[in-house]
């Protein structure tokens, strides 16, 4: 398989895949070591069509407290996995599902306000859609099973799981 | 089909390959393993950022208790109650007892249908039963009459076209509706000039009473208020509801904490730009001389006694009037707060509020005298009371001034503000302290960087539990916008329905409200000295012994 890459195109889908998971994982640490972060200001904040669903989350305490962990761990795990290359298929998927939350409740609109403003100017596709299509490359070309530790599970494996897992 | 191929190949070799795990394979695998190590380097650099560099827990002692009201005793026996007066505040009064108008609901639905966000309908179901039921309505306008009536039968919070209960009695005077057998209780929600008179009757019928604001219009009255309650014992509420505000037993705990330093100035202010924030209030369909009971809206000849001699006898007469009494007047009727004939002016119906606010945080009692100052500056409309006033009152005692300072021709946004030597605390929904650049407490910690004095450095929230670190930039943006504070256990709460509650769970439960008549005693002899200064432009003294206003020397 790792014959099916060049070596420029192996370099680059590794810079990608580590630069995702290191950024996930940065944030999602950030976040479980502050006892004090929660979601909440950001969902309060939310616009766009979805915006009601996501602040009536806010506005329950209870429920915020799952979110929040749902959030921060989904956020850890998925940047290991993309860092070390483990299970990263799983990873893009869970990925793309957190950024399309993110997206659902920040659209980039016109004339739309935010607390914590972009610090560009988007009009639809923002750097969560940007990093959300990155995740999709990632996905179609699985190069952690060349360098990464899905090298070592895609020989331990059931074939199976390359499908969605690795 | 050479792709599928290919791909057969290679997971072929990866299978062969698989027994034999090689040193490179191990690299390959491994590769971005040290990665995690730089990741931690940061992280643990972040972490002391995020908690260290925000701790003030040595210098900003507050505990985390939220704060507390008096709750509903189960079972607790229902209470009848009478109405007396159905304006403005009357219909509020009877919203947060659970009881709106039909058209009221009509309104709020169209609302939640044109606007989802508009949540007034949801937060009205909500609101909790207080198991009372209304027995008796009193307003001298049949129109209000009538729609209390309507009202207090809206027993399931219906629109237009709902179920009623039976209709509550319409009582033509106020002596009637305090007399009646079948009223355990009397709201008050009258003009001014009727506050006192309603009280010291209902309170000798044995009735509990919950009296709007300010508490009396005259100062003789004042006394015999006090007098009527503490005889009966019944269970007085003022209509403060501000005394529900969460922040402001917060504050209280803040100022006596010492967290401001020495307090020596405290800034409040009304600031409304608008005919409807100015009383100028509409003129309502179907009054005329046959529908309003002229002769009753024109007060107790007792009280109006006391204010025709006060005014008189200090040769304030360009403040009366200028119509006669007796003379039938639509604007004097629905705009009865721009004449003192009715009213106390912005003492009594603001001022008063703030006043209340600031007593409840800092238990300062009546000040030891006023000053006043201001005129009808914008609103040339035939009023005598002011649209611009300034009052000065100051407690040596206790080393400090309170300025009041309102205008109703400009909004420009001024909070209530209380001025320490180490840190200055705005309080309105939310609660927000900037530490003084020359603080003595705080100085290590503004050295530090730690404690901002730009910018305020904590926010207080209602039903958020943080108060031992700096408060963030998200958490002060929505604190500012109070965005956050509507969320309180997960429910959004109106402060006058607190108000009431308490009231009522006084009653049932045989405490004392917050706003009790001592309280009001207080309120309603401070609003007067600042009145009293204004009308006779000359600074007014409290004697704490003889429990008097005493005149300074005219300036």
């Amino acid at each position: 398989m790792e014959n099916n890459y060049t070596k420029a195109q192996l370099t680059w889908l590794l810079v990608l895949r580590t630069f995702i998971g290191w950024h996930f994982l940065y944030e999602g640490m950030v976040k479980v070591l502050n006892p004090h972060w929660t979601a909440t200001s950001y969902l309060l904040d939310s616009q766009g069509m979805f915006r009601s669903i996501f602040i009536n989350m806010a506005g329950n305490a209870g429920t915020m407290k799952y979110i929040d962990f749902l959030n921060e761990w989904a956020l850890v795990l998925i940047g290991l996995g993309l860092l070390l290359g483990c299970f990263t298929r799983l990873s893009v998927i869970g990925g793309i599902l957190l950024l399309l939350l993110y997206t659902f409740s920040h659209p980039a609109l016109i004339g739309v306000k935010y607390m914590m403003a972009f610090e560009g100017s988007y009009f639809l596709v923002d750097k969560n859609l940007i990093e959300l299509a990155a995740l999709g490359v990632l996905f179609v070309f699985p190069a952690a099973r060349v360098i990464g530790i899905d090298h070592f599970l895609v020989r331990v494996l059931p074939v199976g799981f390359r499908k969605f897992i690795i | 089909m050479e792709k599928d191929n290919i791909k057969k190949a290679s997971e072929k070799t990866e299978t062969k390959k698989s027994s034999a795990i090689g040193r490179r394979d191990v690299i390959k695998t491994l590769a971005t393993v040290p990665l995690l190590g730089a990741m931690a380097y940061g992280l643990v650099k972040t972490r002391k950022n995020v908690l260290l560099d925000r701790d003030i827990s040595d210098v900003f002692q507050l505990s985390t208790k939220n704060a507390v009201f008096l709750q509903p005793l189960e079972n607790g026996k229902q209470i009848r109650i009478g109405l007396v007066g159905f304006g403005i505040r009357g219909k509020q009064l009877m919203r947060a007892l659970g009881f709106a108008e039909p058209s009221y609901m009509d309104s709020l639905v169209k609302a939640k249908e044109v606007n989802p966000d508009d949540t007034r309908y949801d937060v009205f179901m909500e609101q909790g039963n207080l198991n009372v039921v209304i027995n008796g309505v009193c307003d001298i306008f049949d129109v209000y009459s009538e729609s209390a009536q309507l009202t207090g039968s809206n027993i399931k919070r219906e629109g237009t076209n709902g179920k009623f209960g039976p209709l509550p009695k319409r009582y033509r005077t106020w002596q009637e509706l305090v007399a009646a057998d079948d009223i355990d209780a009397v709201v008050v929600a009258a003009p001014d000039h009727w506050h006192g008179t309603i009280s010291i009757a209902a309170a000798k019928a044995g009735k509990h009473v919950y009296c709007e604001k300010p508490a009396t219009w005259t100062v003789p009255e004042t006394y015999l208020v006090r007098q009527a309650v503490k005889e009966s014992g019944i269970v007085f509420q003022l209509g403060h509801q501000g005394r529900q505000t969460a922040c402001y037993q917060k504050a209280e705990e803040i100022i006596s904490n010492n967290l401001l330093g020495h307090v020596n100035l405290i800034q409040v202010c009304t600031n409304r730009n608008t005919p409807n924030g100015a009383w100028v209030y509409p003129i309502i369909e179907g009054s005329n001389p046959q529908t309003i009971d002229w002769k009753q809206f024109e007060g107790d000849p007792a009280r109006v006694k006391e204010y025709n001699d006060y005014m008189k006898s200090f040769g304030l007469e360009r403040y009366m009037g200028p119509e006669q009494r007796d003379k039938f007047s639509l604007e004097r009727f629905f705009r009865w707060r721009c004449w003192w004939d009715y009213s106390t002016g912005l003492s009594g119906d603001l001022l008063t509020h703030e006043y209340d606010a600031v007593n409840q945080i800092m238990h300062l009692g009546i000040p030891a005298s006023a000053t006043s100052s201001g005129g009808v500056y914008f609103f040339k409309d035939g009023r005598t009371v002011p649209d611009v006033l300034q009052t000065t009152f100051e407690w040596p005692d206790r080393n400090l001034t309170m300025l009041y300072s309102a205008t109703l021709a400009s909004s420009r946004n001024r909070g209530k503000v209380f001025m320490g030597h180490d840190a200055s605390m705005e309080v309105s929904n939310i609660l927000s302290i900037t530490a003084d650049s020359d603080s003595e407490r705080y100085a290590e910690k503004i050295k530090q960087g730690i404690i901002p004095t730009d910018k305020s450095f904590f926010t207080y929230v209602p039903g958020q539990s943080k108060v031992d670190a700096v408060t963030s930039a998200t958490e002060l943006y929505f604190a500012q916008r109070g965005l956050l504070y509507t969320y309180v256990d997960g429910k959004r709460y109106d402060t006058t329905h607190l108000h009431i509650r308490e009231w009522l769970e006084c009653i049932r439960q045989g405490q004392t409200p917050s706003c009790n008549i001592d309280q009001a005693f207080m309120e309603a002899m401070t609003a007067h000295m600042g009145t009293r200064a204004y009308l006779e432009g000359r600074t007014m003294y409290w004697d704490r012994e003889k429990e008097e206003i005493v005149r300074g020397e005219k300036s």
